[in-house]
């Protein structure tokens, strides 16, 4: 609180000298030509709800063509381009973005710091993507439908395509471009905009978690990059990167994309990690168990992340030595998993516990991310790797990790951030309600989907045979409602945006939230931090 | 030590499943593996029992751990939050050593099998699988005997947009095909699988194959079927509209039926490669209608 009146004093001094740094743009060239880290990150967070929504429309689409055998709405052709158009979408447009938005809204604020480091590589970064999924969802447009090959765009089904092709590998390019710029900033950001005194393992661990991922991120995009590159020059060029009849290899480019890919599931999960480890000590009001075990089991597991992708492909026929090394190295992973599960468990051990929304959702995160990570663990399994291999318990697995792991979290962080952001404090009953109904029916929709792989249903079908049929029943109901009650969450943020109580600097004044986030108003400066904050053991993490 | 539990556990939850209803797939149970019919399968299906139960008991441990800390530390119960506790070198080496045994416990008997599964010396016959978008393609390698799979009349009629017809009163919808793949029983049969056009997968869950059609590719595996039956499964890499409607049926017959099928086959192979050599030389391969 002393610090805060600080930070005003410096404000008013400030504004004598410094005029210009407190424009505050309007109308629509504050977000044309956004620099500052806040517009940016809203945004992004917007741009994500929109994409989790067009996704989920999607997705509903499937749900609703597997209530039943027998093809009841969709052409096959256009079932599997929702498959493929839902992944790109909930991949690229939904949570990564979700996750840069919440770097770009909170980093500076954990770090000290008044803006994001490069606020004009931002502005662009942000403003590729519209344009990419546009670029992307037009394909729709053309003839031959989207893209239909899934969104591993294995060749050489994936160049069967027809004007889609080239509508998807542009819109993949742009994307990456996008990640690559956003991942560029947060490590810039964070190397270089610490406050004095905030020494790398006094970071939250929040900040951490992305720093990884923004290395990760960098390491293999580029990889995806080339990947899809090759299919384009296949297709138009009469190169012969993947084609046999012209000495090319199909496996090879697996190889690369999943070289993108696995770092990419860790993309996508690392940062939810980060938001899970900043919460559950706040609402259990003791320091994060283990923050230094943290931080080397999230590096643990990005390292191994480049060293296991061909476990999404023991059934390409791998010599036996290589399905035993990717067998060993993928259950490897579940040696730093693991610590992470028992440090946020042992977080709670001795804690003092309250249910506030972020913690509701970050508990689901908790227990059901866990589940995910024991179907995982079978997955790993080679020898019965071939059997749940391309069903439904793969679908089910890696919606239990993205679903109820990824998406929780940001849902949690939402939760979490949200009265900083606005200033106000949001509907507590709405929000729980969100979270019942989220919670339960997210289960609905996934669990049964193990019995259905397990019983023999492949994925990527848009018909199967009767005896799926009651699964697929449950599942669809779980989906439809778990697809409706998200309509909550946007009335939550709405509601929050225009009003309510007044909202703290501090925010969860009964709980123990940590960081400098919570040393400035709510809503936050524009500027954030314009003199480096001081740092004290109270507004940092305590790790000793 | 683990096959003995493996094998306990295997006979207890045999036992459980046995008792449900059980449709479509032989076998097969709605909500688990099925437990097949080659040695191959078995083994499979005992390591997939194994790691679910080895899940289970964590799960267990560290969910017992998280319910009982919901409970017991609420602040709603007086609870007062022990800021010390922060980290503790001993217990953080007690639980990254404990799963790193566990681990190398499931790698043994997982190494063991995939070994197995790799093995396709002293194969009795050999059939080359092709894939093809969307039907599948048996030879018998040395016999002469080659035809197309794809999926029957029936289920390819009720399939259609707006076929009126129900998927419940059609026999194996989706799943049954109009030439099954004919093998004899307790032969141990190489497949080399490899694909056409795209990526397709063959496989058949009973005899826990399942391995990638890959065009310029010829993959390797094997089964030897312990019981006389019908077995199903489907094509399992995503190959285009149609991936859905690519069954596979596998029909296993006694050694007898078998080899009386083989010669009627090619009984009725030889007139027409014959009377296909009169016309035109290149079409001797031709397909052949069994």
């Amino acid at each position: 609180m002393a610090h805060a009146h600080t930070h005003d004093g410096v404000n008013h001094l400030d504004h004598s000298h410094d005029d210009h740094h407190h424009d505050k743009p309007t109308g629509i060239g504050r977000w044309l030509y956004a620099t500052n880290h806040k517009d940016i990150g809203t945004m992004y967070l917007v741009f994500s709800l929109i994409m989790f929504f067009m996704g989920g429309a999607m997705a509903m689409v499937i749900r609703a063509e597997l209530w039943s055998p027998g093809l009841q709405f969709v052409d096959p052709l256009f079932f599997n381009s929702m498959t493929t158009t839902h992944a790109l979408l909930m991949i690229f447009g939904a949570v990564m973005p979700a996750f840069v938005g919440l770097a770009n809204w909170m980093i500076p604020l954990q770090v000290g710091a008044p803006d994001m480091a490069l606020p004009r590589m931002n502005n662009y970064s942000f403003w590729i993507l519209p344009f990419a999924f546009t670029l992307l969802l037009s394909s729709f447009f053309t003839a031959g439908g989207g893209p239909a090959g899934g969104w591993t765009m294995y060749p050489p089904l994936a160049l069967q395509a027809g004007t889609s092709f080239p509508l998807m590998i542009f819109a993949i390019h742009l994307m990456g471009a996008s990640s690559i710029m956003g991942a560029i900033n947060v490590i810039v950001t964070i190397m270089n905009m610490r406050a004095p005194g905030l020494t790398l393992l006094k970071l939250p661990i929040f900040c951490w978690a992305w720093l990884i991922t923004a290395y990760l991120l960098i390491a293999v995009m580029p990889v995806l990059a080339g990947a899809v590159t090759m299919l384009l020059t296949d297709h138009y060029f009469g190169t012969s990167f993947f084609n046999p009849a012209g000495g090319g290899d199909p496996v090879m480019y697996q190889h690369i994309f999943w070289f993108f890919g696995h770092p990419e599931v860790y993309i996508l999960i690392l940062p939810a990690f980060g938001i899970v480890s900043e919460i559950i000590p706040t609402f259990s009001r003791k320091p994060l168990f283990g923050y230094e075990a943290m931080i080397y089991a999230t590096a643990s597991i990005a390292f191994l992340s480049f060293i296991v992708w061909a476990h999404h492909m023991f059934t390409t026929g791998m010599p036996l030595a290589g399905q035993m090394f990717f067998m060993m190295s993928t259950m490897l992973i579940a040696v730093p998993t693991g610590v992470k599960v028992f440090n946020w468990t042992t977080t709670m051990w001795k804690g003092s516990l309250t249910f506030e929304p972020p913690m509701l959702f970050s508990l689901a995160f908790l227990f059901l991310f866990t589940i995910g990570g024991f179907s995982g663990l079978m997955l790993a399994i080679a020898p019965a790797d071939f059997q749940y291999q391309d069903t439904y318990f793969v679908v089910a697995h890696f919606h239990y990790v993205l679903v109820s792991g990824a998406v929780f979290a940001i849902m949690a962080s939402v939760y979490y951030w949200l009265p900083k952001w606005t200033g106000h404090m949001y509907s507590m009953a709405l929000a729980k309600t969100h979270f019942w109904l989220s919670a339960v029916f997210v289960n609905v929709l996934f669990f049964p989907q193990h019995f259905l792989g397990l019983a023999g249903m492949p994925r990527r079908i848009p018909d199967y045979n009767t005896q799926f049929t009651d699964w697929n029943r449950v599942s669809s109901l779980g989906g439809f409602v778990f697809g409706l009650s998200q309509i909550l969450f946007v009335i939550v943020i709405i509601q929050c945006v225009r009003g309510g109580p007044k909202a703290s600097a501090k925010v969860w004044d009964d709980a123990t939230p940590e960081g400098l986030e919570w040393t400035v108003d709510s809503p936050a400066p524009y500027h954030s931090f314009e003199t480096p904050p001081v740092i004290t053991e109270e507004n940092t993490h305590p790790s000793h | 030590m683990f096959d003995v539990n493996g094998k306990k556990l295997t006979a207890v939850l045999a036992g459980l499943v046995a008792t449900l209803p059980a449709w479509g797939y032989q076998n097969q149970s709605s909500y688990n593996m099925t437990q097949g019919v080659t040695p191959v399968a078995h083994e499979v299906y005992a390591l997939h029992m194994i790691i679910f139960w080895v899940c289970v008991a964590i799960a267990v441990v560290v969910f017992g751990a998280m319910i009982y800390s919901l409970i017991a530390f609420r602040r709603s119960n007086g609870a007062v939050a022990d800021r010390t506790l922060t980290h503790s070198t001993k217990v953080e080496i007690i639980w990254t050593t404990i799963p790193v045994f566990i681990l190398i416990a499931m790698a043994i008997p997982a190494a063991k099998t995939l070994i197995m599964m790799e093995d396709t010396r002293n194969s009795e016959m050999s059939i080359k699988i092709t894939g093809h978008q969307w039907q599948w393609q048996y030879e018998y390698l040395g016999e002469g005997v080659m035809f197309y799979s794809r999926l029957s009349q029936n289920s390819n009629e009720a399939r259609q947009r707006g076929s009126g017809i129900d998927p419940a009163t059609v026999k194996d919808y989706l799943l049954s095909v109009d030439h099954p793949l004919v093998v004899p029983v307790d032969t141990k049969i190489r497949v080399l699988i490899t694909g056409n056009d795209v990526i397709h997968a063959w496989w058949v869950p009973d005899f826990a194959i399942k391995k990638d059609a890959i065009p310029g590719f010829v993959n390797e595996s094997w089964f030897k079927a312990e019981k006389v039956g019908h077995y199903l499964g489907q094509c399992a890499e995503l190959c285009g509209r149609d991936h859905g409607f690519m069954p596979i049926n596998v029909d296993v017959l006694s050694k007898e039926d078998y080899a009386k099928w083989l010669a009627d086959k090619k009984a009725a192979a030889a007139p027409a490669a014959a009377t296909a050599l009169n016309v035109s030389a290149p079409a001797a391969t031709a397909a052949v209608a069994p």
